[in-house]
């Protein structure tokens, strides 16, 4: 980017500034698969218009084998789409849509650390991707619900069928929703929160 | 730095910053997350780390710091955010 042009630098609309006095921000990470609808599920509660942040990772750090010994590292650059709800005048809440390659989700250093928590957004033609993602989240302690986006096309199982499938326990919450309506994604973030909240009762008393 | 450290630039900045410097002055008269200074800029998150290290450093910007994931979940916290949601 030319920075000797930076008047002409895009910035956020007035609209969209936060006030001064917003004090701290929290986030929340959407994982899921290529497809899924993790950006429509940002876009449709974003009150920005969603944004994308980029991160560059080195083979080696990628952990794929070097070229036989060679010097030469490909840099691959990781994106991600995130949207921003304003909470209350002092605080703001940021969602985070992961790339396509969950291969690549938690070598981003700071992505899932200090997250509120995370939405695993399933689809229903592709279970097999969310094993391999719940796993890490769980090492990780990153608390998570599981939200089914309903696809027309997409198999439909009940909740309780799922849950066997994906081998959940039962405190773990499964929603269905449909991530292009704003109401709908509002209420999987609803769900999560009220997870959390669980969390916070049932820790406290141990 | 996290993604969601707040950045706003310091009230009255000196004349003498470099065009990046400059750029993120412009972008954080009022918080901005590192996210969305990255995106704005168009530089990786990394990139943008080190600049605003720096400026942090030198005390163009100040930092407010995330609100993090504890043990147990602040429940003051998730009632607020769940009110939030509700507005929407």
């Amino acid at each position: 980017m030319d920075f000797n042009g930076s008047d002409t630098i895009p910035g956020p609309r007035t609209e969209d500034h936060l006030p001064q006095s917003t004090q701290a921000a929290a986030k929340i990470v959407i994982v899921g698969g290529f497809g899924v609808g993790k950006t429509t599920m940002v876009g449709s509660v974003s009150e920005i218009r969603p944004l994308t942040t980029e991160e560059t990772m080195t083979e080696a750090g990628i952990g794929v084998d070097d070229n036989y010994g060679s010097d030469t590292k490909t840099a691959t650059t990781v994106a991600m789409d995130f949207g921003r709800i304003r909470i209350t005048e002092q605080l703001v809440l940021y969602l985070f849509g992961t790339p396509g390659q969950e291969r690549f989700w938690f070598l981003w250093n700071g992505l899932f650390e200090g997250a509120l928590g995370a939405v695993v957004l399933l689809d229903t033609r592709r279970l097999e991707v969310s094993f391999d993602v719940m796993g890490r989240l769980e090492e990780r302690g990153v608390p998570f619900v599981v939200a089914v986006n309903t696809f027309p096309d997409g198999p439909r199982y009940s909740v309780e069928d799922l849950r066997a499938a994906l081998d959940l326990p039962p405190e773990v919450p499964i929603v269905e929703c449909d991530a292009r309506r704003r109401a709908s994604s509002r209420d999987v973030l609803m769900t999560l929160m009220r997870f959390l909240h669980s969390l916070a009762l049932s820790g406290s008393l141990t | 730095m996290d993604l969601v450290t707040l950045i706003v630039a310091h009230a009255d900045p000196p004349s003498s910053v470099t065009p990046e410097q400059a750029a993120v002055l412009r972008l954080c008269a009022n918080p901005l997350s590192v996210a969305e200074v990255s995106a704005y800029l168009q530089l990786p998150f990394s990139v943008v780390t080190v600049l605003l290290t720096e400026m942090l450093a030198t005390e163009l910007v100040h930092a407010r710091a995330p609100i993090v994931r504890q043990k147990i979940p602040d429940r003051s916290l998730l009632e607020a955010v769940m009110h939030g949601l509700q507005r929407l």
